[in-house]
């Protein structure tokens, strides 16, 4: 009977497939799995004490919010005391986290955020601000990798995509960053971002005659984070354009004849060739690129630790951070499983909104 | 010699080998975990130590193996979850009560009057046990060079009379107006990682402060956010904000070199450090003791421990190992191969460097005056990674009272998870 040479081929196909699946389920389904049990524990990496069910202990404890409005500081008659430069004084927040019992709900929160509102302030507290400013400073780096990545490798794959001798020469060059492990790249840019006699603030004091002041580009937290994008986008660009690459060779040449006979420009021949054929491509890429910005670690670890001042923190570093380095599994687990969430989302609305439209 | 003849005779060379092998075998074989991989001269040391521990009697063998140093405490700690640690294992001074407390290591049964001798750094005590002990210790100073002080007409501190808050100040202030330095002052902020607690936590306790507070060990409130350490953040701000010291962004290549080029008036740095200043400019370097912020001048203790794993089920053996390893000999050896402080004033009298009138002396006086241990209880591992992201991001300009709070949080949060760590 059929079915019974079907199962078995099937027995030698799963035979064949077993040390893969084999990996994929030690390595990822099961470690998924033990990240969303143990995320409800207080597990340490290391600990005589037994391991305890704690519930939501360890959401709370990331994603706790609160809100204080403070009231400027008053003098006897009641007028605002301000400070030599004008502004208001208000009360230190320690006073209200730190063992206050009228305000137990915000005990050992901080400051994350916050404004003026007449001449009280309105103070949004974190229970961890570390983790607040890592999810900040993820979604930042996703907003502007994802499109402008994209875009580059969009351009670089049209430029090669031509019939030109020795442009295979530019493909390698164009990819060469892909391959280099990150590590390396990472610790390569760090020389080229110093403060002092850096790459680039060699050239850009060279391009401007010295007019440029250098910039300690990992030092500061304003330059901190968009240097390591640039930098980022810069390494995985080769990697999208090849598939971008691959999108535009599946676009038959029938159809750019018939574009040319119709006299279309060469806009045209983008906007209503180039582009709707490579519809599937780009939601590929834009996820693609999306999932491994949302990974950001190595250049993290290696470029600048988080620092300075946590405007280089991100999801993946806290979460290898706590499990490991604090020891604390349990809140490395949770970090994963907000990650997973976050991540999730985001996918299902892009699938939403690329979906095809009928 | 005949073909034949040539035959036999390796035969014979074969049977013989293979007679004195077995005669290895019948020693118990120990396995022991050592993190100085990479190291050359370290190696060189450690491996003749446990050749001549293997050759001096017939009932253990050492089995050596290395480890980088950057991966080693990660490979202990997934060789303890696996359950397959070695019989000795080293270990940094103040990581040893936490893998104490988690069961990796067990008492050292070593005799009271082998280490009687010993600098208070080398010993790692916990709970009131012995748990390892080191063949040396390290210490920091500050290094500089005489004609920078002398020219500039600034005291040369002393161990009886270190500098003042004030005057240390002041040194630095007329160093950096000279305008010879990048900076007058370079602490190694480049050197993430332990160094942070291990030497800037001396200059806190030194304002009165601690990272936690060593009473109870239950809690860093009152330690690490008390006004002495409130005091201690101001300060240590402002060595950044008066551009005195390179800050978190320090390249480490100029951390290796920029004080022997001149690009640093004072370092603060390790005696692993010396050998290299020494070299270069001999007689003028001097190496000053910590400045007293109030509460007297204090540098770090304990470097690298010997110690024996829970598991091990020679812990007789390993313990015979590291008496024999404790020798005199031994400890003057690493000292001179790779410039630590030894263990013992014997042995010290038998180094280049820290023998009466040697130039790196200095270093076993302050190890001997000023050292004091970074805080002994499990949770220091998470505490100083706490105190070390504090400390870089109040050097980057964080508020210091609320910097100092988060930390504290921090802390006692993880304590809290721990039970107490078992104090």
């Amino acid at each position: 009977m059929s079915r019974s040479r079907l199962t078995q081929s099937n027995r030698a196909g799963w035979a064949m497939a077993l040390p893969g699946f084999g990996l994929i389920a030690v390595f990822i389904i099961l470690p998924f799995f033990l990240a969303f049990g143990l995320s409800f524990t207080n597990q340490r990496l290391i600990s005589p004490n037994p391991t305890e069910w704690v519930g939501f202990d360890n959401y709370r404890q990331l994603m706790g919010l609160g809100v204080l409005t403070l009231e400027p500081e008053r003098d006897e008659a009641g007028a605002v005391i301000r400070d030599e430069d004008g502004a208001i004084e208000y009360p230190r927040l320690r006073g209200f986290t730190r063992g206050n019992p009228d305000y137990a709900h915000l005990d050992g929160m901080r400051e994350w955020l916050s404004w003026g509102w007449g001449e009280d302030r309105v103070v949004v507290l974190a229970r961890d601000v570390v983790f607040m400013t890592a999810i900040v400073n993820t979604l930042t780096f996703v907003l502007v990798v994802a499109p402008v990545q994209a875009a580059i490798a969009l351009g670089l794959a049209l430029l090669i995509n031509q019939r030109l001798r020795g442009i295979n020469v530019f493909r390698t060059i164009y990819f060469m960053p892909v391959v280099v492990s990150i590590v390396v790249v990472s610790l390569l840019w760090r020389f080229i971002y110093d403060g002092n006699d850096g790459l680039l603030n060699n050239i850009l004091s060279a391009l401007s005659f010295g007019v440029f002041e250098p910039v300690d580009w990992l030092g500061n937290p304003g330059t901190a984070l968009p240097a390591i994008m640039a930098m980022s986008i810069w390494q995985a660009v080769g990697f999208h354009m090849v598939i971008w690459l691959a999108g535009l060779q599946t676009i038959s040449p029938t159809l750019y004849e018939a574009a040319e006979i119709e006299g279309s420009s060469r806009w045209q021949t983008f906007r209503y060739v180039t582009w709707p054929g490579l519809r599937n491509t780009a939601v590929l890429i834009l996820i693609v690129i999306t999932m491994q910005a949302f990974a950001l670690f190595a250049q993290i670890d290696v470029m600048t630790g988080g620092g300075p001042l946590d405007s280089t923190q991100t999801i993946v570093f806290q979460a290898v951070e706590r499990g490991y380095g604090k020891q604390d599994i349990s809140g490395g687990s949770t970090i994963s499983v907000l990650l997973f969430l976050l991540v999730l989302t985001i996918s299902l609305i892009q699938r939403y909104l690329t979906r095809e439209r009928s | 010699m005949t073909r034949t003849n040539l035959m036999a005779g390796t035969i014979l060379a074969t049977a013989l080998s293979a007679v004195i092998a077995t005669g290895a075998a019948a020693q118990t074989e120990l396995s022991m975990w050592y993190h100085g991989a990479g190291g050359e001269v370290e190696s060189a040391i450690i491996n003749r130590i446990v050749d001549d521990f293997n050759a001096s009697q017939d009932d253990w063998a050492v089995e050596l193996q290395s480890f980088p140093q950057g991966s080693y405490n990660d490979s202990i700690i997934a060789a303890a979850l696996a359950g397959n640690l070695p019989d000795i294992i080293d270990v940094d001074g103040p990581v040893m009560p936490n893998w104490a407390w988690s069961g990796y290591l067990q008492p050292l049964p070593l005799d009271e009057s082998v280490i009687e001798n010993f600098l208070p750094g080398t010993k790692g005590e916990w709970n009131g046990e012995l748990y390892s002990i080191g063949l040396w210790d390290a210490a920091v100073a500050m290094v500089t060079r005489r004609s920078y002080l002398e020219d500039n007409g600034i005291r040369i501190p002393t161990l009886e009379e270190p500098w003042t808050r004030e005057e240390f100040d002041a040194a630095l202030v007329t160093l950096e107006e000279t305008g010879e330095f990048q900076y007058p002052l370079d602490v190694g902020m480049a050197w993430t990682g332990e160094w942070y607690p291990y030497a800037f936590s001396p200059l806190l306790q030194s304002f009165g402060g601690d990272i936690v507070d060593r009473e109870s060990y239950a809690t860093a409130e009152g330690a690490l956010n008390g006004d002495a350490a409130i005091e201690f953040g101001e300060w240590w701000q402002s060595l950044f904000e008066r551009d005195l010291v390179p800050g978190t962004s320090q390249d480490p290549a100029d951390r290796e070199t920029g004080f022997v080029e001149g690009k640093y008036a004072i370092s603060w740095n390790g005696n692993w450090a010396a050998v290299p200043i020494l070299a270069e400019y001999g007689d003028d370097t001097l190496f000053l003791p910590a400045p007293d912020f109030g509460e007297g001048p204090v540098i770090g203790a304990a470097s690298w421990q010997f110690g024996v794993s829970a598991t091990s089920e020679h812990p007789e053996g390993a313990a015979a190992f590291i008496e024999f390893a404790l020798q005199d000999e031994y400890l003057a050896e690493f000292s001179d191969g790779i410039g630590l402080i030894p263990a013992t004033p014997t042995a010290a009298e038998m180094t280049e460097n820290y023998a009466e009138g040697g130039p790196m002396a200095v270093f076993y006086e302050l190890s001997e005056e000023q050292a004091r241990l970074r805080p002994v209880t499990p949770g220091y591992v998470v505490a100083a990674k706490v105190f070390e992201k504090a400390l870089a991001d109040i050097a980057n300009g964080a508020d210091v009272i609320d910097t100092l709070d988060a930390a504290v949080d921090e802390i006692d949060a993880d304590i809290e998870r721990n039970q107490g760590y078992g104090h």
